[in-house]
C-alpha cells in the first residue's frame, strides 16, 4: 500500500498462501490467511471474512488499467458459505456441492485457498492492487465499496443469452465455445453423481454404526452358552465398526480429493465460459459498430468509425488475451485433475490396504475363537 | 417298500419302467427304459440299465459325490432303509417334465439291492441312474460321465470336478436336467393370485448328502447339478463338506413344471431335490420336492415331536408375489433374487432338520430325502409365513394363559424362556439394521454406476487424450467397484439378514416347545384334578353306601392314578427334553453365528482385496496423465 517499488515489493508467493484457521460465530466465518512476499521470508496474517473475498473478486474484475481484461479467466471464487446452523444441510449441499462436506470446513478453505493461490498465480491478477490490500492490510477491506466490475454472470438478462449462441469469426475460438459448453455440462454432472456417491457412503456408515451399537446390547452373561453368544455378538459389533470406519475414511479421501477436485474444475470450466460469453458479447458489440459506421450518416460517420476502430481494437486484445488464457487453463487443469487424481487414487489405496490388514486380523481371531 | 416308479420325466406320465426295477435286483429292466417320449434322445446303447434317463439338457449331476465307500456301513438302524434306496429317484413329480428333461434322480439302492450302474450316456443330457447300486459293486466310471456333465454344466462346482464315484455303495448321479420354463406343461395357469397358499416352488434341487455319524466318512463331494432353465440361475448349490456330520445340500431350482392343484388352486412348480445320504450308505440321490413338500415335512415334524419337546425348525415362508413373479416368468434380478433366496432357505432348513439328530432318525425325514414322489402335502396353508406366526402365536398365547398359574418347580424354564423372549426383539432389531443396511448398499452401488456412466461420457468428450483414457479408466474402475458393492450387498444379505430371520423364526419354535412343556403340565394337572374328583366321588359313594357303583368309582380311581402318573412321568421327559434341546439349540446358534461371521469376513476380506488391485491398477494411469 505504501511505499514505491510496490511491484517488486507486492509480488506474493503464490505457494506461500495458506489459511490456517477459521472460526465461526454465529452466521459469520472468519478465515486467517498467512502469506509471504516473494521477496522476504516474513509471513503476514490477516483475517477476512466472506465479504472480503467478495470485494477482492470485485476489485480484480474492476481493473481499469488492464487491457483486455474481459478476456482474462479469473480463478472462480466459491459460493457463499451458509452455516449449516439455522439452515438445513440439504441447501448447504445445494449451494456448496463439496465444499459444504467435511469437518469444520476444512474442504470450503482448502477450496478458499486455491483461489487465492490461482490468482496469485496468475501473471496479470497477481499485481493488482486489491490483492495486495486483500492479503496484507490489517484493516478489513470489504467494507469499502467497491467499483462495479465488469459484466461476471452469465445468468444476466434474457437478452444476453441470445448472445450466447452468436457465431464466431474464429475457428479457434467457436470450437472452443462448443467444448466448453459441452464439457462444463459433463463436469457437472459427474461432480453430481460423485456427490450422491459420498453422501450414500455416509449414509452406509451411519447404517453400520447403529447395526454395531445394536449388536453391542446383545450382551447376556447369564450362562455359559449365553456370554459364549455375547463374545460372539460383541466380535460382529467390532467388524461392523471397522467397516464403518472405513466408510468414513472412503468418503473423507473422496470429498478432499476427487471430489474438491471436481467442484472446482466444474467452476473453473463456467469461468471460462463466462470469459467466452464476455468476448462474444464484444463481438456482438464490434458487429454492431459496424453496422452502425457503415449505415452513419456522412455528419456522424466519423464518430461511429471511432467507435468502430476502438472496438475493434479491444475485440482484438481481448482475444489474444483470452486465446493466451485459454492455452494456460488447458494446461493447468490438466494438471490440477492429475495431481487430484493421483492422491484420490493413493489415499483410496492406502485406505483399503489398512482396512484389508484389519479384516485379516478380525478373521485370523475369530477362527480361533472357541464356541 | 417299494417305490412307484422312479422318473417322471415324461411328460405324458412318470414313466413307469424305473418302479418295477427299482426294487428288483440287477435288472435290465427293459420295461424300463424310458418311453421315447421322455427323453429327447433315446440313448438305448447307454442303458445299461433301465434306469436310464437321458436328459435334454446338460444336466450336471447333481448327485455326484463321491461316494463313500463305508458303504457296508449300516446306517441307519432302519430296516427300511433298503427299501428307500433301492428306488431311484427320479423326478418325481406331480408335474409332468417336459420330455427333454429329466432329472433322472438315481438312486442307488442299499447293499442289498442290485446295483445296476447305468452307464451314462456320453450326452451331456444323460443321467444316469445306477439301480441300487450294491454295496460291493464298484460302479466305476458310471458316474464318470455323469459327473463330466456335470462339470461341464456346473463349472463352479469344484466338487463335480471329483471324478469319484461311487464305489461301493451305488450313488446316484442325478444328472438333473431341468427343463426349460417352455417345457412345462403348463395347464394351469397361476392362480396363485387367488390363494393365500400359493405353493410354489421353482424347481429345487435338493442334494442331500449325510454322513453318517457312525461313519467316517470321507467327505463327498456333490456335483450339483446345472440349471438349465434360463431364466432361474440360482443353482447355487454351495456343498460343504463337513467333517463329521455332513450336510451337503444343494438346490437347485429350477422351473419345470406346472400343475395346478385345483383343491387350492395352487400353481406349482415341481422341484427337484438330490440327495445324498450317508447314513443310507453314501448314496447320493435326487429327488424332486415342491416346496409344499417342505411344508409337508414340516407339518409331520411338528405333529410327532413337538408334543415332546423337540425344538422342530420352521421352514421358510410363502411368499405370493415372489413367487408370481417368478410364475409369470419375470426375468428381473428381483424374481431370480427371490428363487436364490428361496433355494437357500430350503437347504438351510433341511440342513437343520438332518443336523438333528433325533429328527434324522425319523422316518419321514428319509422318505422326504429318498423317495421319488411324495404324496401332496395338502394341508399346508396353514404354514404361509404369516399363518405360521399366527400359529405360534395363537398357541403361545393359549398357553401364557396357563402360565400364570404353573407352579414352576425349575426356576431355570422360567428364566429361558424370558431370555428367549428378549433375544426375540433383539434379534428382530438386528435383522431390521441389517435390512438397511443392505439397502443403503444396493443404493451405492446404483449411485456408482451412475457416477461411472458420466465419467465415461467425460472421458469420451475430453480433449486431452491422456486425460480423457484416465477418466475412461476411472469410468471402469467405477462400474467394476459397482459390482463390489452389488456382491457385497447381497453377502450382508445372504448371510446376517437371512441367518437373523431364521433365528427369529426358530425361537418360535422354541418357545413352542416351551408351551408344549407347559401343556404337559397341564395335563398332569387336568389329570390330578381329574383323581381328586374320582376320590371325592368315592368318599361320596362311600358315604351314601351305594356299593354298586362304588367299584366302577374305585376302578376310575385306579384309572386316573395311572394317568397322573403317566403324565407325570411325561412332563419329566418333556422337561428334560426340553432342557436338552435349548441348550443344543444355543450351542448351534453361537457355531452358525460364528460360522456366518466368518464367512462375511471372507468376503469383506475380498472385496477389499479386489478394491486394492482396483485402484493399484489405476495409479500407474493417473500418473500418466500429462
Amino acid at each position: 500500500m505504501k511505499g514505491s517499488n510496490e511491484d517488486s515489493a507486492q509480488s506474493v508467493n503464490g505457494s506461500s498462501i495458506k489459511i490456517t484457521d477459521v472460526t465461526q460465530d454465529g452466521d459469520t466465518l472468519t478465515f486467517a490467511i498467512t502469506s509471504q512476499k516473494s521477496s522476504s521470508s516474513a509471513g503476514v496474517c490477516v483475517f477476512r471474512t466472506y465479504e472480503d473475498f467478495e470485494w477482492l473478486q470485485q476489485g480484480l474484475f474492476s481493473q481499469e488499467d488492464v487491457p483486455g481484461l474481459q478476456g482474462v479467466i479469473f480463478p472462480p471464487l466459491p459460493s457463499k458459505p451458509l452455516p449449516s446452523t439455522s439452515l438445513s444441510q440439504a441447501k448447504a449441499l445445494k449451494q456448496l456441492g463439496f465444499l459444504a462436506l467435511g469437518d469444520e470446513w476444512m474442504i470450503y478453505c482448502k477450496a478458499l485457498e486455491l483461489y487465492l493461490q490461482q490468482v496469485a498465480a496468475h501473471t496479470t491478477l497477481s499485481k493488482s492492487k486489491a490483492l495486495y490490500s486483500f492479503l496484507n492490510s490489517s484493516e478489513s477491506p470489504g467494507k469499502q465499496c467497491g467499483k462495479k466490475g465488469i459484466l461476471n454472470r452469465l445468468s444476466q438478462a434474457m437478452e444476453e443469452m441470445r448472445k450466447e449462441g452468436h457465431k464466431d469469426v474464429d475457428e479457434f475460438f467457436q470450437s472452443e465455445r462448443d467444448s466448453s459448453t459441452n464439457l462444463s455440462a459433463l463436469f457437472k454432472l459427474s461432480t453430481e453423481k460423485f456427490l450422491d456417491v459420498v453422501l450414500n457412503k455416509q449414509r452406509l456408515a451411519l447404517a453400520c454404526g447403529h447395526f454395531s451399537t445394536s449388536l453391542h446390547l446383545c450382551v447376556n452373561q447369564d450362562n455359559p452358552t449365553a456370554v459364549a453368544f455375547s463374545k460372539i455378538c460383541l466380535k460382529l459389533s467390532d467388524i461392523i465398526e471397522a467397516v464403518k470406519i472405513n466408510y468414513e475414511k472412503v468418503s473423507d479421501n473422496d470429498i478432499s480429493t476427487l471430489g474438491l477436485g471436481l467442484d472446482l474444475e466444474s467452476r473453473y470450466q463456467e469461468a471460462k465460459r463466462e470469459m467466452l460469453f464476455r468476448r462474444t458479447c464484444k463481438l456482438v458489440e464490434l458487429e454492431t459498430a459496424n453496422r452502425n459506421s457503415e449505415r452513419a450518416k456522412p455528419n456522424k460517420k466519423a464518430i461511429m468509425e471511432g467507435v468502430q476502430k476502438a472496438t475493434q481494437k479491444e475485440f482484438d486484445i481481448i482475444s489474444s488475451v483470452a486465446k493466451q488464457e485459454i492455452e494456460h487453463y488447458h494446461r493447468d487443469r490438466v494438471s490440477l485433475l492429475r495431481d487430484f487424481l493421483i492422491c484420490w487414487c493413493e489415499k483410496q489405496l492406502s485406505t483399503a490396504r489398512e482396512s484389508s490388514a484389519l479384516l485379516s486380523q478380525h478373521l485370523d481371531a475369530c477362527k480361533k475363537f472357541a464356541v | 417298500m417299494h417305490f412307484p416308479s422312479v422318473f417322471s420325466s415324461s411328460t405324458a406320465s412318470p414313466l413307469p419302467t424305473l418302479s418295477d426295477s427299482a426294487m428288483d435286483p440287477p435288472l435290465p429292466v427293459s420295461s424300463s427304459e424310458p418311453p421315447k417320449d421322455i427323453f429327447s434322445e433315446p440313448p438305448a446303447d447307454t442303458f445299461k440299465d433301465p434306469l436310464n434317463k437321458t436328459s435334454a439338457e446338460k444336466a450336471a449331476s447333481g448327485g455326484l459325490s463321491k461316494a463313500q465307500a463305508a458303504v457296508p456301513v449300516k446306517v441307519a438302524a432302519d430296516e427300511e432303509l433298503d427299501d428307500l434306496f433301492s428306488d431311484s429317484l427320479g423326478e418325481s413329480g406331480a408335474a409332468p417334465v417336459t420330455d427333454a428333461k429329466i432329472a433322472p434322480l438315481l438312486d442307488l439302492g442299499e447293499e442289498p439291492q442290485k446295483s445296476d450302474v447305468i452307464k451314462k450316456d456320453g450326452n451331456a443330457d444323460l443321467f444316469k441312474e445306477p439301480l441300487g447300486a450294491m454295496t460291493k459293486k464298484p460302479q466305476g466310471s458310471l458316474f464318470t460321465e455323469a459327473k463330466s456333465e456335470a462339470k461341464a454344466a456346473r463349472p463352479e462346482q469344484s466338487n463335480s470336478a471329483a471324478a469319484d464315484l461311487f464305489t461301493e455303495e451305488a450313488f446316484t448321479v442325478t444328472p438333473v436336467v431341468a427343463a426349460a420354463k417352455s417345457s412345462v406343461n403348463t395347464s394351469s395357469k397361476t392362480n396363485g393370485l387367488h390363494s393365500d397358499e400359493e405353493d410354489l416352488f421353482a424347481e429345487a434341487t435338493v442334494e442331500l448328502s449325510l454322513d453318517s455319524p457312525h461313519n467316517d466318512r470321507r467327505k463327498r463331494e456333490a456335483a450339483k447339478p446345472s440349471a438349465p432353465a434360463p431364466s432361474l440361475s440360482a443353482s447355487a448349490s454351495t456343498s460343504k463338506p463337513q467333517p463329521k456330520t455332513l450336510e451337503e445340500l444343494e438346490e437347485e431350482e429350477k422351473e419345470d413344471t406346472f400343475d395346478l392343484n385345483i383343491s387350492v388352486t395352487n400353481p406349482e412348480k415341481v422341484g427337484k431335490s438330490t440327495t445324498s445320504l450317508s447314513m443310507f450308505r453314501s448314496k447320493q440321490f435326487t429327488v424332486r420336492r415342491r416346496f409344499s413338500d417342505f411344508l409337508g415335512l414340516y407339518e409331520k415334524l411338528s405333529e410327532k415331536h413337538a408334543q415332546n419337546g423337540y425344538i422342530v425348525p420352521p421352514p421358510p415362508e410363502k411368499s405370493i408375489l415372489g413367487m408370481t413373479k417368478v410364475k409369470v416368468g419375470k426375468e428381473d434380478p428381483s424374481s431370480a433374487e427371490f428363487v436364490e433366496r428361496r433355494r437357500a432357505a430350503l437347504e438351510r432348513y433341511l440342513h437343520r432338520v438332518v443336523s438333528h439328530p433325533s429328527l434324522l432318525q425319523d422316518p419321514d425325514v428319509r422318505e422326504f430325502l429318498e423317495k421319488e414322489e411324495l404324496p401332496r402335502a395338502v394341508s399346508t396353508q396353514a404354514l404361509s409365513g404369516a399363518g405360521f406366526l399366527k400359529m405360534i402365536n395363537k398357541a403361545t398365547d393359549a398357553v401364557s394363559k396357563m402360565t400364570i398359574k404353573m407352579n414352576e418347580s425349575d426356576v431355570w424354564f422360567e428364566e429361558k424362556l424370558q431370555e428367549v423372549e428378549s433375544e426375540d426383539q433383539q434379534l428382530r432389531k438386528l435383522h431390521a439394521m441389517v435390512e438397511s443396511l443392505v439397502n443403503h448398499r444396493k443404493e451405492l452401488s446404483v449411485n456408482t454406476a451412475m457416477f461411472a456412466k458420466s465419467v465415461a461420457m467425460l472421458g469420451s468428450s475430453e480433449d486431452n487424450t491422456a486425460l480423457s483414457r484416465a477418466l475412461s479408466q476411472l469410468a471402469e474402475v467405477e462400474d467394476r467397484i459397482e459390482q463390489l458393492h452389488q456382491d457385497q450387498a447381497s453377502n450382508d444379505f445372504f448371510i446376517f439378514a437371512e441367518l437373523l430371520a431364521d433365528y427369529i423364526r426358530l425361537l418360535g419354535a422354541v418357545r413352542a416347545c416351551f408351551d408344549q412343556r407347559m401343556k404337559a403340565w397341564q395335563r398332569w394337572q387336568d389329570a390330578q384334578n381329574m383323581l381328586q374328583k374320582k376320590r371325592e366321588t368315592e368318599a361320596k359313594l362311600l358315604w351314601a353306601n351305594k356299593p354298586d357303583k362304588l367299584q366302577q368309582a374305585k376302578d376310575e380311581i385306579v384309572e386316573w392314578e395311572a394317568k397322573v402318573s403317566q403324565y407325570e412321568r411325561e412332563f419329566e421327559r418333556v422337561s428334560a427334553t426340553v432342557r436338552k434341546e435349548v441348550i443344543r439349540f444355543e450351542k448351534e446358534k453361537s457355531r452358525d453365528f460364528k460360522k456366518q461371521i466368518i464367512r462375511y469376513l471372507e468376503s469383506l476380506l475380498q472385496s477389499q482385496q479386489q478394491l486394492i488391485k482396483y485402484w493399484e491398477a489405476f495409479l500407474p494411469e493417473a500418473k500418466a496423465i500429462a
